[in-house]
């Protein structure tokens, strides 16, 4: 089933957020493809009437009660910000949702 | 940005061509003490990354834990939208890159919601009955907030860098949303704000949430899209974020319409897409548009495992709702005695939980009705705000209304109190004692004034002791303005003739 | 060298105890093992050398003081996998996006190994992220295997694995995701538990893939990782996976095995975990290994668990999905490298320069094999269905432990291997995990026990010991009586048998 394009990693790659590079591109698009190829056997063996896990511990309604806990003070909070201005965090501009 | 005819199609005319159809997405902060998942705060206003710890600020390592408050309050929405609650669901991770989102993702609800297939009954200004349908109601949280620096609008669009606060990440919030709103036609708009105004009302009545607009815990985002005369198939919908306040849900709705009409006479399509309000002009624009569909990648949150409600819980918090904004409007009209005119006039000024709570307060229906319903209508109208947002209680209100029914206060009085009280003075006996404003009741204090009155007016006095009772009218305004109004008119009038008789 | 190094850790805190040692002689011992060794072992990324004396003082103050020790290990030195966040300590995942990074705050396993005594003495290296079975996917160099320097120490724990079998400390934490903890123990001769999913809290384990992480106890015995997982097991509010029951009584069993006496004890050797992936030096070493089980009282039968064939290519989607999404947060935006924040970039641009500097071949590889296996085409086919072979395989545990106490395998099909022979070939790295991913997929504990050497190679193997969930003291009991056998045949301890390590002076 699976046979993925350079097209398709480059995709991957910016759904990822992940700058690669045109000669990663090449080496991604055919090991994606190797291991992809590798994996497609699990398709071979759940049929429909097994339910799926998504939890490997039997749990269920684990909550906190509504009560506040100490956290980090502002100081600490931005202590590993790569840039801090005014008590918040200084980022790059945004290319917001707004035009 | 100037409005070209061609830009929108005429109102009368949308509706002779097209059938709306509305989706209403309305996003509730819960008021719960602490966040989603961590036991961070939630005030609101707070200095910026202050209210922050490893997890709502999504630092490696941290992990969530849901707080069980919120799944109540969920539950307890869901239940008053008359909803099913999922006897089974899960947390999803929702997949998506931003900056003002810690994780990168956002720990929401996908195909699990907590609550599904409710309804919510609306009542129109003129009385009419529309049936809302709910498609579900899920948990999720909030993002932090970006203050965008430099540029010339100070908006995100032109800036140089922009800055994070993290306060608000975390906060619970509950996504509500609607099945397709059909049929509503030139009602649409109007649809729409209603159903916004009474999930408010709703909520407020639950105590699960502020519902300010202003401030954000509650927001709206309005899908519409057009449908030709008579068609089953509904055309492209666009969704409009950035509404907050009820007239702009109104105005959004009905922009959008008359936007997409324009688009479709002249041969175009409606892109599906994102667009922003704008409140100033009243128009709505489309979003940027992104390189690659989204694909947010749903999978069921690993962190966190399954909420199961049982039967047992959920009856237990069916319990514990309290009378319905609906039920309790066939309650006071009648307990009051209103009549459906009356009783619509209070629903379309948002007065009736005020004027109920101002009656549990001690107050009588009338008095209560008469405070809301005009002196603080008119008061919440000159500031542009809603009458449930004026600094004022009910229970304020109805001490005041306790004042005038005792003496203590004229009418005339009363509203001076109520003013010291909208102006932050504090509370009604406070105001009164600050600005000296009591009823002089005391007789001997009103006997010396009349006096005086008299005696400055003799011919007056005469006529008055002559029988002409109506020239007693001269003296009792004189007396007043002596007393600087706080006495109270009719007992004057008693006492001057008295003295005259 | 100083022979406090050679010590278990159990001999070490009696010692500390009774006054006989201090736990500062202890941890210096170490700590000068460590300058001296590790420059050619490489498995530490930072050596808290203050921090560990403090712990240490603390210590031999209250036992001067005649105060009860915090724990039956307080004083005891630890490698800690740098994947732990600890406050005020750097905390990189072998990563390069988390150079320099400092916690404010301590994970709750960290917090309670401190609460124990246990004294920190640094942070190991590791694959980045725990993506890898060689450790070479560290951003900060490859670590060698005490055994063999030119070998991998096997990963993710490479770091804490080869720590151990260079006696640079007598304890480690290891985090095992598809077998970080166990592999690494079976390549370097040493004893790495992997307890049940929700044993131990997770809370600041910088997660890769948040359903199957599970942190667990390294130590050169049985008896020392049992001590060691008693002080950092049990239940955490801050972890919603975690499960609120008593931690089983591991040190117990550890003790009752060495008594050496398996007789009523069922023991299933997994018919699956064989065949062309497998070295016959370590398929032999396994066997002799099953016959000394036999020799203890053991009743081995050989048990079919089908769908443990699936538990590869079901992993190598369920984890990368999941570390697609646990990495998104790496964005340089909060903590953390930044790149390219000039000539007007936005804020998504350096995102994607950041990550794409920040992150390594490997991690690169899975958060696309993750983003795809997600996407809304795919979803079934890919997650959806790894999910259902999950189910599979608990059900193939289940009825195993319908019959037999535990299970047996192979750790790892191979010994280790040459640096280098795998990194270009991920998927034959991935078949390291083979043996011991069911474990991970369903929840259950396992632990790798040294099984004597490969006679092809002279390298060590590890025997696996499974159990159902929260049933550890089963396995425990096993492989210590396993160790006792071992040595008594050896005439002496196993790790013994590592040899001296050319120092460079």
């Amino acid at each position: 089933m699976p046979n993925i394009s350079r097209d398709e990693v480059a995709h991957l790659a910016r759904l990822a957020r992940l700058a690669v590079t045109e000669d990663e591109l090449d080496m991604f698009a055919g090991q994606l493809d190797v291991i992809l190829q590798s994996v497609a056997s699990v398709g071979e063996v759940a049929a429909q009437d097994i339910p799926p896990t998504s939890h490997a511990v039997r749990l269920t309604n684990v909550f906190r009660e509504d009560e506040p806990r100490p956290g980090l003070a502002q100081q600490q909070a931005l202590a590993g910000a790569p840039a801090v201005e005014d008590g918040r965090f200084r980022v790059p501009r945004i290319l917001g949702e707004e035009s | 940005m100037t409005l070209s005819t061609s830009d929108v199609l005429d109102y009368d005319e949308v509706l002779e061509r097209f059938d709306p159809v509305l989706g209403l997405e309305v996003h509730v902060e819960l008021s719960t003490r602490t966040k989603m998942f961590c036991g961070c705060p939630t005030t609101f206003g707070a200095e910026p990354n202050t209210q922050v710890c490893p997890v709502c600020l999504g630092l490696p390592g941290s992990l969530p834990v849901v707080n069980g408050k919120a799944v109540e309050s969920a539950i307890r929405i869901g239940l008053a939208l008359g909803c099913e609650i999922a006897p089974w669901c899960r947390f999803a991770r929702k997949n998506y890159f931003y900056p003002d989102m810690p994780k990168n993702f956002q720990t929401s609800q996908y195909d699990e919601p907590i609550a599904f297939n409710g309804e919510l009954v609306l009542e129109l200004a003129d009385g009419e009955t529309v049936v809302v349908g709910i498609e579900r109601a899920h948990m999720e949280e909030d993002t932090g907030k970006s203050l965008h620096v430099g540029g010339a609008t100070g908006r995100i669009h032109g800036a140089e860098h922009s800055l994070l606060d993290y306060n608000r990440a975390g906060v619970p919030l509950i996504e509500i949303v609607t099945k397709p709103i059909v049929g509503t036609g030139a009602r649409a708009p109007e649809v729409a704000r209603a159903y916004v105004t009474a999930l408010r009302d709703l909520l407020r009545a639950l105590d699960v949430s502020d519902v300010r607009m202003d401030q954000g815990s509650l927001r709206c985002d309005a899908n519409v899209s057009l449908m030709p005369k008579g068609a089953t198939v509904f055309g492209t919908r666009t969704e409009t974020k950035n509404v907050n306040s009820l007239r702009s849900v109104e105005r959004a709705v009905r922009y959008e319409m008359t936007r997409q009409a324009a688009v479709l006479v002249g041969g175009g399509e409606i892109l599906q897409e994102t667009r922003h309000f704008d409140e100033s002009t009243g128009t709505t624009s489309a979003g940027r548009r992104k390189e690659t569909s989204e694909d947010y990648r749903y999978f069921p949150e690993p962190d966190l495992v399954p909420i199961a409600p049982s039967p047992e819980w959920v009856e237990e918090l069916r319990a514990t709702l309290p009378e319905m904004p609906w039920q309790r409007r066939k309650r006071v009209q009648a307990d009051w005695g209103l009549s459906d005119l009356e009783l619509r006039d209070l629903v379309n000024a948002g007065a009736i939980d005020l004027v109920a709570a101002t009656v549990d307060a001690g107050a009588s229906p009338d008095q209560a009705r008469a405070w809301w319903g005009n002196y603080l209508a008119q008061e919440a109208n000159s500031r542009g705000v809603e009458l449930p947002d004026l600094p004022i209680t009910p229970a304020q209100v109805a001490r005041v209304a306790a004042l005038v029914a005792e003496g203590t206060l004229t009418n005339k009085l009363a509203r001076e109190v109520v003013d010291g009280v909208l102006a932050g003075e504090g509370e009604p006996d406070a105001v009164v004692a600050a600005r000296g404003l009591e009823v002089v009741s005391d007789d001997s204090a009103l006997y010396a004034a009349i006096d005086e009155a008299l005696a400055a007016q003799p011919d007056v006095a005469d006529k008055i002791r002559g029988g002409k009772v109506q020239a007693a009218g001269a003296i009792v305004g004189a007396v007043m303005k002596a007393t600087r109004g706080q006495a109270d008119a009719k007992r004057v009038r008693e006492l001057v003739l008295e003295r005259c008789g | 060298m100083s022979e406090l190094i050679r010590l278990t850790a159990a001999e070490l805190a009696a010692r500390i105890h009774s006054g006989e040692v201090s736990s500062v002689e202890v941890t210096r011992a170490h700590l000068d093992r460590i300058a001296q060794i590790d420059p050619a072992v490489h498995a530490f990324l930072h050596v808290d050398t203050d921090g560990a004396l403090a712990a240490a003082r603390a210590v031999d103050e209250d036992v001067a003081a005649g105060r009860p020790v915090a724990s039956p290990l307080a004083g005891v030195p630890l490698a800690l996998k740098d994947v732990f966040t600890t406050e005020g300590i750097p905390t990189t995942c072998g990563s390069r996006i988390l150079q320099n990074w400092v916690p404010p705050y301590d994970a709750t396993l960290v917090r309670k190994l401190r609460e124990a005594g246990v004294v920190v003495l640094g942070k190991t290296n590791m694959d980045e992220f725990a993506m890898g079975s060689s450790t070479e996917n560290s951003a900060y160099g490859v670590t060698h295997n005490p055994w063999d320097l030119d070998r991998i120490p096997g990963g993710s724990g490479g770091g804490s694995s080869a720590a151990l079998a260079a006696f640079e400390a007598p304890l480690a934490i290891g985090t095992d995701t598809g077998g970080s903890i166990r592999q690494p123990a079976s390549v370097t001769g040493t004893v790495g538990v992997k307890p049940t999913y929700g044993g131990v809290s997770r809370y600041g384990l910088v997660a890769f893939s948040s359903s199957l992480d599970q942190g667990g106890p390294c130590a050169r015995t049985v008896l020392d990782a049992a001590l060691l997982h008693e002080v950092i097991g049990g239940h955490d509010p801050l972890d919603s996976t975690s499960i609120d029951a008593p931690v089983p009584p591991v040190v117990a069993a550890a003790r009752e095995g060495a008594a050496g006496d398996l007789r009523g004890v069922r023991v299933g050797v997994v018919r699956e975990f064989s065949g062309e992936w497998y070295q016959a030096g370590v398929i032999s070493a396994f066997n002799r290994a099953v016959d000394v089980l036999r020799e203890l009282g053991a009743e081995v039968v050989e048990v079919s668990c089908p769908h443990f064939d699936y538990g590869l290519p079901a992993y190598y989607l369920i984890a990368p999905s999941e570390c697609s999404s646990n990495l998104a947060r790496f964005d340089a935006m909060r903590y953390g490298l930044r790149v390219g924040d000039e000539n007007g970039n936005s804020a998504e641009q350096v995102m994607s320069l950041t990550r794409e500097a920040g992150f390594g071949a490997e991690v690169k590889r899975r958060i696309m094999i993750g983003t795809y296996a997600l996407s809304s085409g795919y979803y079934d086919a890919y997650y959806g269905q790894a999910q259902k072979v999950r189910t599979l395989i608990a059900r193939d545990f289940a009825a195993a432990f319908e019959n037999v106490d535990v299970l047996v395998s192979p750790t790892t099909p191979t010994t280790a291997f040459p640096i280098g022979e795998r990194v270009d070939d991920p998927v034959a790295m991935y078949r390291a995990d083979l043996c011991t991913i069911p474990a991970n997929l369903a929840g259950t504990p396992a632990m790798s026990v040294p099984a004597g050497l490969s006679e092809q190679d002279g390298l060590p193997v590890g025997l696996q010991v499974m159990a159902p969930a929260l049933q550890e003291q089963r396995m425990y009991r096993v492989a210590a009586a396993y160790e006792v056998a071992r040595d008594r045949a050896e005439g002496g301890p196993f790790i013994n048998r590592v040899p001296e390590l050319e120092v460079a002076r």
